[in-house]
């Protein structure tokens, strides 16, 4: 053999080599599942667990908030077809619904916990990363169970599942096999036996249904997290809302506050600290109104003691008040903008009014390094969720029809260096990339 | 569980001591704040003006007066994507049933004086040809008249059925063009969708220029409800008043 050859066939048994490992690796972890899915009819059609099966199911797909991505809006809950758009393309969600030609009215319950525990499909294809099953991972069995037979007990939607339009080459399986060798592994939840059992729960809800990371967490060139532990803050892909790190307290870090604050703001979407109001807003309000407001207080408080001992990444790199920070020296026309469109509801002094504006002096919302949340909310707007805790919500105008990009940046930049605020400068272009997002 | 303080009750209180030695415009500056409905609702006035009167804009519709069921409808249908316009579908994404019918009937509370109608730019043709529609439709093309559904004053029917006078023209030919390319819609039943298919779009320049040009004569208010004993002429969602059952002539069929 030619040395030549030989190359060739070390390279090819290399790839071999490489291939096979990709293959276990997106197996890894599924022991005799296969033949429990094997050895498992799915249910007939009209199937039904028990009552207290089903509302448990039901609970968890809050918890999940499955239904957001699961639904298209305006359509059938849980009937799919919402575009998800990515930074490779776009996924529709799927069709959870018990039909048995479009949704999983052929699944059984392990096919159902293979999708969650392994992402893969009834039919063994590998799922795209945008269903969350890094998280979802750490569910329990006994609660996929439950999640089933809640779906299970829907009625059927005829709605078939669009194809996703994903770019070459983020379409194949071959690409989700590689990424999957890469960055997931499946894994159970493990207690933490120095921790209580409260803590432990919150861990549980927080790095699973609850997939907070999603968001609240940095992704690589892939896509791909550092895993459900990371909450350190991230944009959000395409959406251009910052989750700010629930770590940090520059940001959302919540370890100094009380327990029932963290409670109330995911109960109601607003809660009234000494500071002044907060309300979730943009995405959160979204989370706040499909899932959080609808669990107990005992796991909200469980995910408020997890989220308390989330420690801060010291890096300060990312300091919000980087002392050589650009300041204006004199800003008479954010000044102006802000007394002429602002000061009604926000108070001469950025003080806000309890229980209906948020303050503006003192609010790490405004001085947040990442602007992105900030200028959103001028331009477009909005109302808090309405809950029932927080009903009728009062609303912000959205500035972006009315005032440039020139005007929103000084009228932000004199919120960031105001009352005592040591927030930086924003620019008119930094105001630009946010227009048009959605 | 409310979470309402108000701001300083001791500003009022300061004003009136200030009031019975000199005027008080200093501790006016900034507005005293009232847990109201319209306060909820300032939000709205960035684009629809101050009490929903609209701007001069000529975009954004006034809100002011129109029916109450008429706003819900519009705001549950930016809500479930049957309106497709980015900024109302993302405000009022988070607001339930209560809060959005609440608002509707805010809005239709206020009775503010309409503009002035705007001047026509067309030519004499096509305002007779407006005219024609708003009046008598064509029956040829299956087009109802306007005034069988919005009334001979042209200002609706409470509490569903919206006024067509005092809007701008860019409003009504935005509407009526997206009505007729489905890219506005109603509940099922979509009459109005049939009726803005039956329409060329010289049909919808004629009406929007006929339309806008018209004064809002008084009482500028929607006919308080639906006559007894007369049908629309077709089945219209969220609106509950019989049709007459569509015959032969087809209204709205297709062209």
């Amino acid at each position: 053999m030619s040395a030549r050859l030989k190359l060739l066939a070390l390279a090819l048994l290399i790839l071999g080599a490489l291939a096979a490992a990709v293959v276990m690796l997106n197996v890894r972890g599924e022991g005799d599942l296969s033949e429990e899915i094997a050895a498992t009819a799915a249910p007939a059609a009209g199937w039904r667990a028990s009552d207290e099966v089903i509302a448990r199911g039901a609970y968890l797909a809050r918890a999940g908030n499955c239904q957001a991505c699961h639904s298209a809006r305006g359509g059938a809950p849980y009937a799919g077809g919402r575009a998800i758009e990515t930074p490779f393309g776009t996924v529709f969600s799927s069709n959870l619904t018990p039909d048995a030609e479009h949704g999983l009215g052929r699944w059984s319950a392990p096919q159902f916990w293979r999708a969650l525990h392994h992402g893969r499909s009834a039919d063994g294809r590998l799922l795209t990363p945008a269903f969350p099953y890094d998280n979802t991972t750490l569910v329990s069995r006994a609660d996929s169970d439950a999640l089933y037979a809640y779906l299970r007990s829907l009625a059927p939607v005829a709605q078939a599942a669009r194809p996703h339009e994903l770019r070459f080459p983020f379409n194949t399986q071959v690409a989700l096999a590689v990424w999957r060798a890469l960055y997931f592994e499946p894994r159970e939840f493990q207690a933490d036996a120095s921790q209580s059992a409260d803590w432990n729960r919150g861990a549980y809800l927080v790095q699973g249904l609850g997939h907070c990371n999603a968001c609240h967490a940095a992704r690589n060139a892939l896509g791909a997290t550092h895993g459900p532990l990371d909450l350190g803050g991230g944009l959000i892909p395409m959406q251009n809302w910052y989750a700010p790190s629930l770590a940090d307290r520059r940001e959302a870090g919540v370890a100094e506050w009380d327990r029932a604050e963290i409670v109330a703001l995911l109960k109601t979407g607003a809660v009234n600290r000494a500071s002044g109001l907060v309300t979730a807003s943009g995405p959160m309000g979204e989370v706040v109104l499909r899932s959080t407001q609808h669990l107990s207080e005992a796991d909200l408080g469980a995910m408020a003691t997890y989220l308390q001992t989330l420690s801060a990444h010291a890096d300060a790199s990312q300091a919000a008040t980087a002392p050589d920070a650009k300041r204006p020296k004199s800003n008479a026309r954010g000044k102006k903008l802000y007394a002429d469109r602002c000061a009604a509801c926000h108070g001469d002094h950025g003080e806000g009014v309890p229980g209906a504006y948020a303050p503006l002096a003192g609010n790490r919302a405004v001085t947040m390094r990442r602007p992105a949340n900030l200028v959103r909310i001028v331009l477009e707007g909005g109302f808090a969720p309405d809950t029932p805790g927080n009903p009728r919500p009062f609303g912000m105008p959205p500035f972006g029809q009315t005032l440039d990009n020139e005007d929103i940046a000084a009228l932000l930049t004199h919120l960031r260096t105001s009352w005592g605020n040591q927030g930086t400068e924003i620019s008119a272009l930094q105001v630009n990339r946010y227009r048009g997002t959605r | 569980m409310s979470i309402i303080h108000f701001k300083k009750p001791w500003r009022r209180l300061r004003c009136l001591v200030f009031a019975a030695v000199l005027t008080c415009p200093l501790a006016q500056a900034t507005p005293l704040f009232e847990d109201t409905i319209a306060q909820r609702l300032q939000g709205c006035k960035a684009c629809h003006g101050a009490q929903g009167r609209a701007t001069p804009n000529g975009y954004q519709p006034r809100l002011a007066g129109k029916p109450a069921g008429y706003l819900f409808h519009q705001l549950l249908n930016f809500r479930e994507a049957r309106r497709d316009y980015g900024p109302m579908t993302s405000l009022v994404d988070p607001l339930g049933d209560a809060y959005l019918q609440e608002i509707g009937e805010y809005f239709a509370s206020l009775e503010i004086a309409y503009p002035p109608p705007q001047a026509a730019t067309a030519g004499p043709a096509t305002l007779q040809r407006g005219e024609q529609l708003v009046r008598h439709g064509d029956a040829a093309q299956g087009t109802p008249s306007c005034q069988q559904c919005h009334g001979e004053a042209m200002m609706g029917v409470a509490p569903d059925i919206p006024g067509l006078l005092g809007l701008p023209r860019d409003y009504l030919n935005a509407q009526l063009g997206a009505w007729r390319s489905g890219k506005r819609q109603a509940q099922a039943p979509d009459c109005m969708a049939q009726v803005a298919r039956s329409l060329s779009p010289q049909d919808i320049n004629a009406l929007s220029q006929w339309l806008a040009a018209q004064p809002v004569a008084a009482p500028a208010k929607p006919l308080p409800e639906w006559p007894a004993n007369r049908k629309m002429p077709l089945p219209c969602g969220g609106v509950s008043i019989e049709a007459a059952p569509v015959t032969g002539s087809q209204i709205g069929s297709s062209r």
